[in-house]
């Protein structure tokens, strides 16, 4: 989000002369009807946080974000691009330690996803190169697709500053990966650069939470 | 009627010309709001406030500053919550199937499957101090709780699901309240209070239904502190289930507080349970589970808690003859919410940042009124977050230029002051806390015989970075949190205290003050104090900063597998907060004991400032430094500090640490 800043919008709509005075286009109350009706909370985390955006897989095969890739299931998904000299080895070399502590998991009913901040430069062969080159395991997708679909994404799942400048640095990316588990509306975050065993504590208190008892969730075929 | 109908004609036509421009400026409702242009029900002001009108600029569903459906102000009376009752431990079924003990009642619950009991502590000086005085309270889901009752405003904001804690009844008909009870407590009578989880899952898109209940400011146990999380109860187990502090659906919580003062186990003050100079006087409780602590206490998960004691007793004809409770002694609960624009109550859990609001809540309700007698009253006002700031002030919307005194009675975290303070304005972070006197008697005679006065925020703050530091023109309905009705006669009865007389700045005041004896301000701990609980035995920096978008304590994350120093039981230390974040404000929470903030930015706090005392939340400003003295006395275990704009604390800006028999020797921990 960047606009005009506040004072400079107001310079030039020259709004100065009304400084200290309240100032009414309607009145109390209004005309307004009853509200409309409410999506469900579901479809409303969905719409604006879960965009149903096509991307690829480090393996090739095109995919829907929310259809194929969250709807349903238990997810773990943070950002990195390839050439990344910063945070991004070290989490996904926290990531490949948790993978494996929750030993068999990753793939079954739990799913991990990395999606690149570069796709205008990583293309699936060399997502699929970073992946084998961390021993990344399998159930465990690394996600490419439209520049301009990335940015919606990463703006959808909140990876993003305030500050403009700050959100455009990629070195300085948010590190942190977010938690869902998707029929429960439960969303999370913990840091991708916690150590391991916080990392495994924080998603398995979100995922094999008692609370979840109940709800419908994709447990592995 | 709106005071600013009578200026109609002439600001009609300046409105219509602004208008005209700002759509050729093409800029919708959310961004005006955003830049301070829009507010009210659809009022364009110079100065930004809440309650945006919400027609167009938002998306169906979407959650943001200046999307809630418009509201009209003052039409709801001020709800004030009720206080918990006993119960008869020996009786009531909620004890009776599990009596309840110091150990922990981790038996499998047949019906549930898991242990009856979330608890896996033992209550620490149990035995010492017995409990004398029993209470039940059952967190639910409230599915048909209204933000305003006023017809026009239900249209738009219909009946919402909160969360809440009910009056202890196993009854359906005992329904969750929202602020929850107002727990009173007195010293010298050991409390217990079992909660029992009786939430249902999720459905709203926020709120996480495990819960570990908080009495923020007590000194007590790790047991029954509701901490977020603790190495000690589950250690590095991934089950959910043995961690010890969370309490699930089906399980109950049992949450012990001796009722007795710090240092009741120093040789200084055992004979006399404790340093009466450590009396505690406006607590509150709230959710804290580690990560989702800000949607759980936004959803509703808090309430007051109040301690007498033979001096402040509750009653205006005895002891400090503070105004008698409850009648004239108010809590309130300052609260910002946001809704969808189809009028939903609504959370962002994908945010880092903080929520700001765009709707003032108090006690439950948008903006309510409050109808008061001519006379003088105590309100405890506490910002319930998540993330704004306020600075309050009284003012007459018939006459904004009058400046209004008021009296603070507490520092900013609820307790004595040395001295009462005559202040025209407060400023409060979250989860700070101030006991203030209003003398609405004096206000009416002496500002022109006003009919209301209003509670009012002035602080702009457009995100969860902070405030912004300007200060808002006085007399915007928009930025009204309370409406006070100034009713009856002006020769009420009134046998309460006046502070006026001897508050500062009427009466120069000096560190060694005590207006309210036996309840004067203890000495800081020093380098060379004899006892080795006055005695700092180690200093420590905390840098409180940004790391990848997250939060962060000395460049790390919230853990909870580990501790990350360990402080020596009855001893002093210095702890220098230091805010390294670059234009962002955290309200820093230590729990356990209160602690003295000392200095900011080297220069000391002098008496006169409502930080002159004991406090429990270090307003931790852009760029500045505080140095505060901290004294742990009495318990061993594991305790956090953190950012208590929940947001912040939430992505990962919390600390572990524990009270022990040794102490390391850290000093960037």
């Amino acid at each position: 989000m960047k606009g005009p800043t506040r004072r400079s919008l107001l310079a030039s709509l020259g709004l100065a002369p009304w400084a200290g005075a309240a100032l009414a286009w309607a009145t109390e109350g209004g005309t307004r009807s009853a509200a409309p009706a409410r999506l469900s909370p579901r479809e409303r985390i969905q719409r604006h946080h879960l965009p149903n955006l096509e991307l690829t897989t480090h393996e090739g095969v095109q995919v829907r974000f929310y259809d194929d890739l969250v709807k349903d299931r238990k997810v773990a998904i943070n950002f990195m691009y390839v050439k990344c000299e910063g945070i991004c080895v070290p989490t996904t070399s926290n990531l490949v330690r948790v993978q494996k502590m929750l030993n068999g998991r990753v793939g079954r009913d739990i799913f991990f996803y990395s999606i690149t901040l570069k796709p205008e430069e990583d293309t699936p062969a060399d997502l699929k190169r970073y992946a084998e080159m961390h021993g990344v395991g399998p159930g465990w997708l690394f996600l490419t697709g439209a520049p301009g679909d990335i940015e919606k994404l990463r703006r959808a799942l909140g990876f993003t500053y305030d500050d403009p400048v700050e959100d455009a640095d990629k070195s300085n990316h948010i590190g942190m990966v977010r938690l869902g588990v998707e029929p429960a509306l439960r969303w999370a975050a913990c840091p991708g650069m916690a150590r391991p065993e916080q990392t495994l504590r924080t998603m398995l208190f979100e995922f094999d939470s008692p609370s979840l008892k109940g709800i419908p969730i994709y447990e592995g075929k | 009627m709106h005071p600013l109908k009578y200026y109609w004609p002439r600001i009609q036509r300046i409105a219509l010309r602004n208008r005209q421009e700002i759509l050729r400026a093409g800029l919708n409702r959310r961004e005006l709001f955003k830049l301070g242009l829009l507010s009210s029900a659809g009022y364009l002001v110079a100065k930004s406030g809440l309650s945006a009108w919400a027609d167009g600029g938002c998306d169906a569903g979407e959650c943001d500053l200046g999307c809630s459906p418009p509201t009209i102000p003052f039409r709801d009376p001020l709800v004030v919550p009720p206080v918990l009752p006993l119960r008869d431990p020996n009786t009531d079924p909620g004890f009776t199937f599990s009596p309840p003990a110091a150990t922990p009642n981790r038996n499998i619950n047949p019906a549930t499957g898991i242990p009856f009991e979330g608890r896996t502590q033992v209550h620490q000086f149990r035995d010492r101090f017995p409990v004398q005085d029993y209470f039940i309270t059952r967190l639910r889901p409230n599915f048909n709780a209204t933000f305003s009752d006023d017809a026009t405003n239900l249209s738009r904001i219909g009946p919402q699901l909160v969360w809440g804690f009910n009056l202890g009844g196993a009854d359906a008909s005992d329904v969750a309240l929202s602020p929850g009870p107002t727990v009173v407590s007195r010293y010298g009578r050991p409390i217990l209070i079992r909660r029992f989880n009786e939430l249902s899952t999720n459905t709203l898109g926020f709120g996480v239904p495990e819960v570990s209940t908080h009495l923020h400011n007590f000194h007590s146990g790790p047991d029954s502190d509701g901490g977020p999380c603790d190495p000690n109860t589950g250690g590095n187990s991934t089950n959910p289930l043995v961690q010890g502090r969370f309490f699930f659906i089906g399980q109950f919580y049992d949450y012990y507080h001796t009722m007795a003062r710090a240092g009741f186990d120093t040789p200084q003050f055992s004979a006399t349970d404790g340093d009466i100079r450590e009396t505690l006087t406006t607590l509150w409780y709230h959710d804290h589970r580690v990560d989702h602590t800000a949607e759980n206490v936004y959803k509703g998960l808090a309430g007051f808690h109040f301690i007498f004691n033979d001096f402040d007793t509750g009653d205006e004809n005895t002891g400090f003859r503070f105004p008698s409770f409850p009648q004239f002694d108010i809590p309130l609960i300052l609260t910002d919410k946001l809704f969808t624009p189809e009028g939903e109550f609504c959370f962002d859990t994908f945010g880092l940042d903080g929520l700001v609001g765009d709707k003032y809540v108090t006690n439950g309700k948008i903006q309510p009124y409050f109808e008061v007698q001519k006379r003088r009253y105590r309100f405890r006002i506490l910002d319930g977050g998540p993330s704004r700031f306020y600075q309050l002030y009284l003012t007459n919307p018939d006459n904004p230029n009058q400046s209004i005194p008021f009296y603070a009675i507490t520092t900013t975290d609820g307790n004595l002051l040395p001295r009462p303070i005559r202040l025209t304005n407060v400023r409060l972070s979250v989860a700070e806390r101030i006991d203030v006197i209003i003398d609405f008697k004096a206000i009416w005679n002496n500002f022109g015989n006003p009919s209301r006065i209003w509670l009012e925020n002035r602080l702009r703050q457009d995100n969860g970075r902070g405030p912004t530091n300007e200060i808002l023109p006085a007399g915007n309905p928009n930025n009204v949190v309370l409406e006070f009705r100034l009713t009856g006669p002006s020769n009420v009865a009134d046998a309460s205290f006046d502070p006026a007389p001897v508050s500062f700045p009427t009466v120069p005041c000096s560190p060694t003050d005590c207006v309210f004896a036996p309840i004067c301000l203890p000495p800081v701990p020093t380098n060379n104090a004899p006892a080795k609980e006055d005695r700092i035995r180690i200093t420590r920096t905390f840098r409180f900063e940004r790391g990848n978008g997250q939060w962060q304590i000395n460049g790390q994350f919230v853990d909870c597998t580990r501790f990350r120093f360990k402080v020596e039981r009855n001893t002093a230390e210095r702890w220098i907060l230091r805010n390294n974040s670059g234009g962002w404000e955290h309200p820093i929470h230590i729990h356990f004991e209160e602690f003295r903030m000392v200095r900011r930015n080297n220069q000391l706090i002098q008496c006169g400032n409502v930080e002159f005392g004991r406090k429990d939340v270090a307003r931790l400003q852009t760029n500045e430094e505080i140095e505060v003295l901290f004294r742990f006395r009495d318990f061993r275990g594991g305790f956090p500090m953190h950012c208590h704009n929940t947001i912040h604390e939430d992505h990962a800006m919390l600390l572990l640490f524990e009270i022990a028999d040794t102490g390391d020797n850290k000093t960037e921990p």
